[in-house]
């Protein structure tokens, strides 16, 4: 009875390494050896086709930006790209330990940083677009026309309307705090502990979105998520004009990449004329307005 | 509420319809729970008869401690094995962050209590009287612990179908681990976990009702076994 179940898990096993490769394996593949294969309990730690990461924060993954480079990427080089989103700290947290071969983010201090440790070879700006703070049409805090540090001492000054921040140690978090610090708030003393209205989500762009919608309150949010979510909101953008609000995307090769070669690549893939156009017509067409304005290697 | 009405009605067609997205990403779900079940089943229901007919000290306070973590955190158990296969880690050279294997090693050590303290409550419930029997009779000790163990079947397997449970439902570690890489590492619990943030209802929805059979067919098949085993 027991081999039985156990003959058919097996069986699952052998096809197991298989399971995420979309692609055929490469036919004169010198690793595909029949021994291999009928190995059902090896372990297989490199995978047949190759594969390169790329950790992206969650902005360019919600947007679906990344998800429609993958394939030409996958298909230029012959590899699989794995593209993990997670907020700019923890993305550059993985390119510390190694864990990944690429980063695009979008927080300069901290990848100035990450270049200066060593970490990273080079920060290459390849996008930008702008932050705006958004929030129920009626506009509770009567912010609307002020300034991002106009509008934040306003929220602390009213302080009963809720604003959801990111609370994740994104770029977008990053760039809320500095808001805050120009306005003259220190962000642990002051904000943090400021009330019931400032509301830490610890979610992705996407989903703090959602939850400023259901709750009726502000959020700092980059302009592309707020498009691409906004058919399914009732948030409306409140203050969208301040130096402050500029949001670069970067994307930079870790030092410890596995394959230096292909994470060039990658860099340069999303540097070039024909990527940089389709960066900047993403999204036209479904929202009628262009995401992200391509910059290739320029510092703003 | 026609809303979600509607989101099930997409919800039931996309599963009808055999969408080649939503069942690749069950199938996955599938796989690697099973090949984390039956690497956990060589492994613990051997430590649960070790510990069951292994005659030591602490044994007691061992078999306390292993039920205590049936209920250990997934996100607790991912951010281990994180740090053990992270290249960093000292399971590092392996490449096994964000690949199906570090989920498939997460979810060994998540069921690992479940099976082994599982198999131990399986051994004691057929009872101190057939070894007694089997001993009396002159029967070696391997041939005491393999009746024993013989009679007690279906109560093991049962074990082993809890532990499948608990791995083909979790999310923490597969996030963590996984990284929910779309068509590599994308689990059923990490896509919807994806969906619900991105307002994709249906999908999540369709995604949900798969994991909510799986685990109904479980259940049944745990019912099936105790009845056996009574």
């Amino acid at each position: 009875m027991k081999t039985s179940v156990w003959s058919i898990l097996s069986i699952f096993i052998l096809t197991l390494t298989g399971c995420g490769d979309q692609q055929q394996p490469e036919p004169n593949s010198e690793a595909d050896t029949p021994i291999e294969v009928s190995e059902p309990t090896g372990i297989e730690p490199i995978p047949r086709v190759e594969r390169l990461r790329v950790a992206t924060t969650t902005s360019l993954y919600d947007t679906g930006l990344w998800g429609y480079l993958e394939p030409m990427f996958e298909e230029a080089h012959g590899i699989e790209l794995d593209v993990l989103y997670a907020g700019t700290g923890r993305a550059l947290d993985w390119g510390r330990r190694g864990d990944v071969d690429v980063i695009t983010v979008h927080s300069r201090n901290r990848e100035e940083e990450f270049v200066t440790d060593g970490h990273g070879v080079e920060r290459v700006p390849f996008a930008y677009n702008y932050f705006l703070i958004v929030g129920p049409e009626s506009d509770p805090a009567g912010i609307s026309g002020m300034s991002p540090e106009e509008a934040v001492v306003a929220l602390m000054e009213t302080g009963e309307v809720p604003f959801v921040s990111r609370g994740d140690d994104s770029g977008t978090h990053g760039k809320e705090i500095s808001i805050w610090a120009s306005a003259g708030y220190d962000y642990d003393e002051d904000v943090r502990t400021a009330g019931e209205w400032y509301v830490e989500g610890g979610s992705g762009m996407g989903p703090t979105l959602v939850m400023a919608d259901e709750m009726g309150a502000y959020t700092l949010s980059d302009i592309g998520t707020y498009i691409a979510y906004q058919g399914d909101l009732t948030l409306v953008p409140i203050v969208d004009e301040g130096d402050a609000l500029l949001n670069v995307y970067s994307v930079i090769q870790v030092t410890t990449s596995k394959d230096p070669e292909l994470s060039a690549a990658l860099v340069e893939f999303l540097i070039s004329d024909e990527v940089q156009q389709l960066i900047g017509d993403y999204g036209v067409e479904v929202y009628g307005r262009q995401l992200f304005t391509p910059c290739a290697g320029e510092e703003l | 509420m026609s809303q979600l009405t509607e989101a099930f009605g997409i919800a039931i067609r996309m599963i009808f319809s055999g969408d080649p997205v939503v069942y690749s990403i069950a199938l996955r779900t599938l796989l690697i729970a099973s090949v984390a079940t039956l690497f956990a089943s060589m492994l613990f229901v051997p430590l649960g008869c070790l510990i069951y007919f292994g005659r030591f000290r602490g044994r007691r306070l061992a078999v306390a401690f292993i039920q205590t973590m049936y209920s250990v955190p997934t996100v607790f158990v991912g951010m281990l094995v994180f740090l053990l296969v992270s290249r960093s880690g000292p399971l590092g050279s392996m490449g096994l962050l964000f690949t199906p294997w570090a989920i498939i090693l997460g979810e060994i050590a998540l069921i690992a209590p479940i099976i082994t303290g599982l198999t131990i409550s399986a051994l004691q419930s057929t009872g101190q009287g057939l070894a007694d029997t089997a001993a009396a009779l002159g029967a070696s000790r391997g041939r005491i612990i393999l009746k024993v163990l013989s009679e007690a079947r279906y109560a093991v397997l049962t074990s082993l179908l809890m532990g499948f449970g608990r791995a083909v439902s979790e999310v923490g570690i597969a996030i963590m681990v996984g990284g929910n890489i779309s068509g590599y590492t994308r689990t059923l619990t990490t896509a919807i976990a994806l969906g619900v943030g991105k307002g994709e209802t249906a999908a999540s929805i369709a995604l949900g009702l798969i994991l909510l059979s799986l685990a109904m067919l479980v259940s049944i098949a745990v019912n099936l076994m105790q009845n056996r085993a009574g």
